[in-house]
């Protein structure tokens, strides 16, 4: 349940963005963000809000670990 | 370093401390991650890891879900929850089985969802089970924090957040836990930090490494832990600094004390915490559904965990789930006797699946 998953900001407006995980598109608020992030920064997210900016190599190491946890946890909500 | 490396270095270590070493993971995607990544497989004998209480799922009282499941059988209540409380057991039943009956129970992944459904549904009150430790508790919020702003005045929360700090200084003044070192959740301390941990360093002489979640980070945790130990050091260190900093994300820490004050929460299998959990400050309690309707259940306080159910000593570390007599006979994630079996990031779901590999 406290799992926070790293995802690409594609758009933003004012205090809320859209970001792309794995392909899926959620729009997510920026509100607890305690810095400017600009387009393509990876967030992390959880709940529906962004916790943390992650740089890209981390983002990317942690997203392909993340995958597999979703494909074997199969009703876990994330 | 790379993992085979880390290896190695782990193994000299150990001989330098000539004793067995017992490590807490307190965080349940940690016992997870431990499981996939065949750790234990990977180190040798004398270090053993123990799972801690840190699921939230699984800590959240059998009260709690009673009220829960009596706020959902309001007929003008849309209650909403993440899906990992569905199952969750309260004395007879669960939410999941309060929802078939026909009560209004909707699965959220964000509680942002919960507030346009409230906003779409002026005619009822939306109630969020608020569940989760202090990744969560900032979302939710930021959420009130919306719901003020956008003026929609039908939403509400019933607050069953946990803490982690306080819960780890109960295991440890209780005396009963033997353990030589933390491996503290990552993504908890995304939100608050290296320094509400310092106690354990100060009060109790424990080292401790706030640590991510892929295999070479979770092995270099064990190595800087090992480190301190062979060392004589206690410290709080972060292994996880990607995303970890010293003073976590004040932002969000600053939102969550805005809106929630600690109180007094009973951890399921565990017992009452002082200052463990969150209830909302006076001035939003007219957001907090306790006090805008009379919940009623016949429930008298207590532990109320099923009978054979050893939830309580695992969450504590004092027994892994194969000890536990009902494990995978009476008791597998299809029908689950106890908490620990139901969320997949509890320790008797990860024993059960992974194969049980002590
Ligand atoms: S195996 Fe089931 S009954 Fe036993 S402790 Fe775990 S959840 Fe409880």
């Amino acid at each position: 349940m406290c799992l926070a998953i790293p995802s690409r900001v594609i758009r933003i407006q004012d205090m809320n963005a859209t970001v792309d995980v794995y392909g899926a598109r959620r729009d997510i608020s920026l509100l607890l963000l305690p810095e400017e992030v600009a387009l393509g920064d990876f967030v992390l997210v959880h709940a529906g809000f962004a916790i943390q900016k992650v740089d890209n190599d981390a983002a990317h190491e942690a997203l392909k670990y993340i995958k597999q946890i979703i494909e074997e946890t199969e009703e876990d909500e994330l | 370093m790379e993992g085979v490396i880390i290896i190695e270095n782990i193994k000299k270590l150990l001989d330098s401390i000539k004793r067995p070493v017992r490590l807490m993971e307190v965080c349940g995607t940690h016992t997870v991650a431990i499981f996939r990544h065949g750790i234990r497989k990977l180190l040798p004998e004398k270090i053993l890891l123990i799972s801690g209480p840190g699921c939230p799922v699984c800590v959240t009282s059998v009260e709690d879900v009673e009220k829960a499941m009596a706020i959902a059988r309001n007929e003008d209540i849309i209650f909403t929850t993440f899906g990992d409380m569905m199952r969750v057991p309260g004395i007879e039943k669960n939410l999941s089985e309060v929802r078939a009956e026909g009560a209004d129970v909707r699965v959220v992944y964000s509680p942002m969802d919960a507030l346009r459904i409230a906003s779409d549904n002026k005619d009822k009150k939306v109630v969020f089970f608020a569940t989760g430790f202090e990744t969560t508790s900032p979302s939710v919020a930021g959420t009130l924090f919306e719901a003020d702003k956008l003026k929609i005045d039908n939403f509400y929360i019933y607050s069953a957040h946990k803490l982690v700090p306080p819960a780890l200084d109960a295991l440890l003044g209780s005396g009963e836990v033997n353990v030589d070192g933390f491996i503290l959740p990552g993504h908890v301390s995304t939100i608050i930090g290296s320094r509400p941990y310092e106690f354990i360093a100060e009060k109790y002489r424990k080292p401790s490494v706030i640590t991510g979640f892929d295999a070479e980070d979770i092995l270099q945790g064990i190595y800087m832990l090992l480190e301190q130990i062979a060392s004589n050091r206690a410290e709080v260190e972060i292994q996880y600094k990607k995303v970890v900093r010293e003073e976590g994300n004040p932002k969000a820490v600053e939102l969550m004390n805005e809106y929630f004050e600690p109180s007094d929460a009973y951890w399921r299998g565990i017992g009452t915490i002082p200052l463990s959990g969150l209830k909302l400050r006076e001035k939003f309690r007219h957001r907090d559904i306790s006090s805008a309707i009379k919940i009623n259940i016949s429930f008298a306080f207590g532990p109320q965990e099923p009978q054979g159910c050893s939830c309580g000593e695992i969450l504590r570390g004092l027994k892994t789930p194969d000890q536990c007599p009902l494990f995978g006979c009476a008791c597998t994630p299809e029908s689950p006797v106890g908490a620990c079996m139901v969320s997949t990031e509890g320790s008797c779901a990860a024993y059960y699946k992974y194969g049980g590999f002590i």
